[in-house]
């Protein structure tokens, strides 16, 4: 059964303890963090005695809160005063909490002696209890940063759920970076009691959240995982990020079946019976979770490359061929419609090489006709920014503004942001995904091209390779939905 | 395993050299050339052990090949039986099997068999009971894509004949009381179907 997490993500008031004006300290960089990030709701900093800090009112005793005025406790203390803490605040209302605070099971024997205790009083308390030893929670819906760690992330779609704190941390900075944005993110840190399925199956049903993306080093009872998660990743994606050595378990080797199993093949069979989607590593992770975030889901694997520059095509293929992704042949109707627009020396096959040939308005008009075609069921379009790539050349070079420079500059880099404009609207127009790859992503996030793609909101791809194991993924999902007469 | 559905090869057993081979010359449907072992509850792997005897043409080879296998018993193998069966031509082998992880129960998995199948590890894994679309899922897994098409002149893999092996073996593993892990090593494919030749079956408490 899902466990109502609103208050953890969406409190109406917070409590935080263990608030000091020493700025190291975390109970004063969650207090930062939290005014900082903007929450709206109301914000209890609670200390040994009544203080300022930041210049908000520290209070001496969680007594002094009013009741009913928060709802959720974030807990920086020691680990001794916690239970007395948990108590107060449960008094004043609180039925969430997020235990930062360390000195639990992963302190030794005392330590998970405590963890067993708070346990127990959380479930007298009816407290949904988060952590301990967690790094916070993140929900740009209450513009929250409950952490004592940076950073924030832009709002968005995908929600986190991390047995690592760090990769909390990692995946927000590559939201960053792409522009492509979260809804909710938390570390589970020693999960006492919520774990990343109790996230994952809250994320579901959430709907600020469109894909959950969850970082995994440890399985506790693997059958229950997949038993809760099968029914939710029918109704939304889940991006797996599996880490930690894989070993051959303690299984009858006797048969060879015995032998040939590991935990890592078994673990991404259960994932594939599912329907989780499994990445590679953090980085890929974040990429599918962005694309399953910024994409229609495709309802079948024909795809046509749609590029400016011949080498960059031939990458996208190469990528494709360990993929469940076809180069599809160009349907005549689309290859006759291409042929009348662009000069006899394109490609005249997929990837669609234009070659150069194209004038102001042919890559919009290219991708809606292939995008629009019922034969199509996903692109990949490279060779964004290569317009804006020259201009630059030129703008910061010393012959600007002269000799025509400013005038051409300007329509190149008009061009650039007008495709990256087209893109998003062509593939939510018409349900196609388009992904887009160039380097200029990470080398030049400025160039016109991927910087008006982050203003749309779309991922926009660092290479081909990536872009292509993205879209592989979707369309995957497509057809594990597809098989199982599941509408996407 | 035929209980459940798996298609195996036509067999008889006996404990005796007279009594298998009048079983095997009284059953039409195990045809020459035959195939020979000897089995018991204690014997894991027969090809490693010499406990194998093919391409048996007569009834003549097949009582001198009886007598060597119960005579290559030995007193560890505890009690053991004689199986004739049609000798099944096919150029490929797949392997199917059971095993019980800790964590995720019983699983099921679909391979690259024969006797290379540890060494090429050309294999794909689910969790029982599974349905029809995992079981196509999992054939479209395997690597080595190209046994499953035609091969040598032979057709290609029936993939909803073995859709139904895997469902089969599943469906075994689910009820047969105390199975803790199951090979079927080789599924040998025959005219493109799956047909089970051997399988090591174990069971809780029992000896493997």
């Amino acid at each position: 059964m899902t466990r109502n997490l609103t208050p953890l993500f969406d409190p109406k008031g917070i409590i935080i303890t263990g608030v000091s004006s020493h700025p190291g300290k975390f109970g004063f960089v969650t207090l930062h963090n939290l005014l900082t990030s903007g929450y709206g709701g109301r914000v209890f900093a609670v200390g040994r005695e009544p203080a300022e800090v930041l210049g908000h009112e520290v209070l001496g005793s969680i007594d002094d809160v009013p009741d009913g005025a928060a709802d959720m406790v974030f807990i920086c203390t020691p680990q001794k005063v916690n239970e007395d803490l948990l108590r107060a605040a449960a008094a004043k209302g609180v039925t969430a909490a997020f235990f930062a605070a360390a000195g639990y099971r992963e302190a030794g024997p005392d330590g998970a002696e405590a963890e067993r205790r708070l346990v127990a009083l959380a479930d007298e308390l009816g407290i949904a209890l988060a952590g301990p030893n967690g790094q916070g929670v993140v929900s740009t819906p209450s513009s929250m940063c409950a952490q004592i760690v940076a950073p924030y992330a832009p709002a968005g779609r995908i929600a986190i759920a991390s047995q690592s704190g760090n990769f909390v941390s990692s995946f927000l900075n590559m939201a960053h970076h792409t522009g492509v944005g979260v809804s909710r993110a938390v570390a589970a840190g020693n999960a006492a009691v919520l774990g990343i399925v109790d996230y994952l199956e809250w994320f579901a049903d959430d709907p600020e959240t469109d894909v959950s993306l969850a970082y995994i080093e440890s399985v506790d009872d693997g059958r229950s995982m997949f038993e809760r998660l099968r029914p939710i990743a029918e109704r939304q994606p889940i991006v797996v990020v599996k880490g930690g050595a894989t070993e051959a378990g303690a299984r009858a080797a006797a048969s060879h079946t015995g032998a040939l199993a590991s935990d890592d093949k078994i673990f991404d069979g259960m994932c594939r019976q599912a329907g989780l989607i499994r990445a590679g590593d953090v980085e890929e992770g974040f990429e599918i979770a962005a694309t399953f975030a910024t994409q229609p889901v495709p309802s079948g694997n024909r795809t046509v490359v749609v590029t400016s520059v011949g080498g960059w095509g031939v990458a996208a293929v190469d990528a494709m061929a360990g993929s469940s992704l076809e180069v599809t042949a160009l349907p005549s109707d689309l290859f006759d419609a291409i042929d009348a627009m662009l000069p006899p020396r394109w490609s005249k096959s997929n990837p669609i090489d234009m070659a150069g040939g194209e004038t102001r308005d042919t890559v919009p008009e290219i991708l809606g006709m292939v995008a629009g075609h019922p034969d199509v069921d996903a692109i990949v379009f490279l060779g964004l920014g290569i317009q804006s790539n020259t201009a630059a050349m030129m703008r910061n070079g010393r012959f600007f503004p002269d000799f025509g420079l400013e005038r051409i500059v300007g329509f190149h880099e008009r061009q650039d942001a007008r495709y990256a404009t087209a893109v998003a609207e062509i593939s939510d127009r018409t349900g196609t995904p388009i992904v887009v790859a160039t380097e200029l992503a990470d080398s030049h996030p400025d160039n016109p091209g991927p910087a008006a793609m982050r203003a749309a909101g779309k991922m926009c791809h660092a290479s081909a390779g990536r872009a292509v194991r993205s879209l592989d993924a979707l369309a995957r999902r497509g057809a594990w939905l597809h098989s199982r007469g599941i509408k996407p | 395993m035929a209980r459940h559905g798996v298609a195996v090869s036509p067999f008889v057993t006996g404990s005796s050299t007279d009594g298998v081979v009048a079983a095997t010359m009284a059953d039409p449907e195990v045809e020459f050339p035959v195939v020979a072992k000897l089995c018991g509850r204690a014997i894991a792997h027969k090809t490693e052990r010499g406990l194998v005897r093919l391409r048996l043409t007569d009834e003549a080879e097949l009582r001198s090949a009886c007598d060597e296998l119960l005579a290559a018993a030995r007193p560890d193998d505890g009690e053991v039986e004689l199986l004739v069966s049609s000798m099944v031509a096919g150029n490929r082998e797949l392997i199917a099997g059971l095993t019980t992880d800790p964590q995720f129960g019983l699983v099921v998995m679909l391979g690259v068999g024969g006797i290379l199948a540890e060494a090429v590890a050309d294999v794909t894994f689910r969790l029982a009971p599974i349905g029809p679309a995992d079981a196509t899922e999992m054939i479209d897994e395997l690597a080595g894509q190209k046994l499953l098409g035609e091969f040598r002149g032979e057709p290609a893999v029936d993939r909803p004949r073995l859709v139904d092996t895997l469902m089969a073996l599943c469906s075994a593993g689910q009820h047969e009381a105390g199975l803790v892990s199951a090979d079927i090593n080789p599924l040998m494919i025959v005219d493109g179907r799956p047909v089970a030749v051997d399988a090591l079956i174990e069971i809780e408490g029992e000896a493997p």
